[in-house]
């Protein structure tokens, strides 16, 4: 699932997709979503500033992909 | 008691600080902050507000539970709306009570700090003259802020 600039950079709010083994964390799937297309590379061309959550908790890039059912990228949070 | 809500209507921030303590006769303190769209020297025409239906629940019942865990508290309220909002709207409220104030204050403090950095949404900023729907982005003083609580 995409939000906020990242879902309007990729062009949709959420897909299915199906990476291979080798995408075994956030960064790697980032990586992976970055060569897809020129969408995917400018949502991600800062990859510092990109937010991750796993099952609707928030995680860092170096997290664990095994299980993930639901996973988001987002920019940093302007709620409140 | 806790209550935490998302949603696109208004709130009335009275009714759910009184509801904090009604039929109850050991809170001393109770402190509500309630946040409202400013529309900032008449530029801002309105607010757009993304969430992250779901996540965005669960974060905020995360951190009235953390809140709850770190003072002693009689009950906690965190509402955030989504969707569009004009200048003088509410946006956002939490309440706290305890015994005493101290506690009340820093845990609405702590709620709302922690809110704005964990909480899954983001403000579009609709001007005036139509010119603009940028994403507003967000502020390091925010994060710095959060992390007092650390």
């Amino acid at each position: 699932m995409y939000f906020a600039w990242v879902r309007e950079r990729v062009g949709k709010a959420e897909e299915v997709i199906d990476p291979p083994a080798s995408v075994a964390t956030v960064a790697d799937l980032i990586g992976w979503l970055s060569v897809r297309g020129e969408n995917y590379a400018h949502a991600f061309e800062r990859v510092s500033v990109i937010r991750a959550a796993i099952d609707r908790a928030h995680v860092k890039h170096d997290a664990p992909l095994a299980g993930a059912r639901e996973i988001a990228f987002f920019p940093p949070m302007t709620g409140g | 008691m806790r209550v935490v809500r998302v949603q696109r209507g208004d709130f009335d921030a009275a009714a759910e600080a009184a509801a904090l303590t009604a039929g109850r006769v050991d809170v001393g303190a109770v402190v509500t902050f309630v946040g409202l769209c400013r529309d900032d020297g008449g530029h801002l025409a309105a607010l757009e507000l993304e969430h992250y239906p779901g996540m965005a629940e669960t974060e905020m019942e995360r951190v009235a539970a953390e809140a709850e865990a770190r003072w002693p508290l009689a009950g906690v309220v965190a509402i955030h709306r989504f969707g569009a909002i004009r200048p003088g709207e509410q946006i956002v409220m939490v309440a706290a009570a305890s015994a005493h104030r101290a506690a009340a204050f820093a845990a609405a403090e702590m709620l709302m700090d922690y809110l704005k950095t964990r909480a899954p949404f983001w403000k579009r900023a609709i001007q005036v003259d139509g010119t603009s729907r940028g994403w507003v982005a967000a502020k390091e003083a925010d994060d710095s802020a959060a992390e007092r609580w650390a």
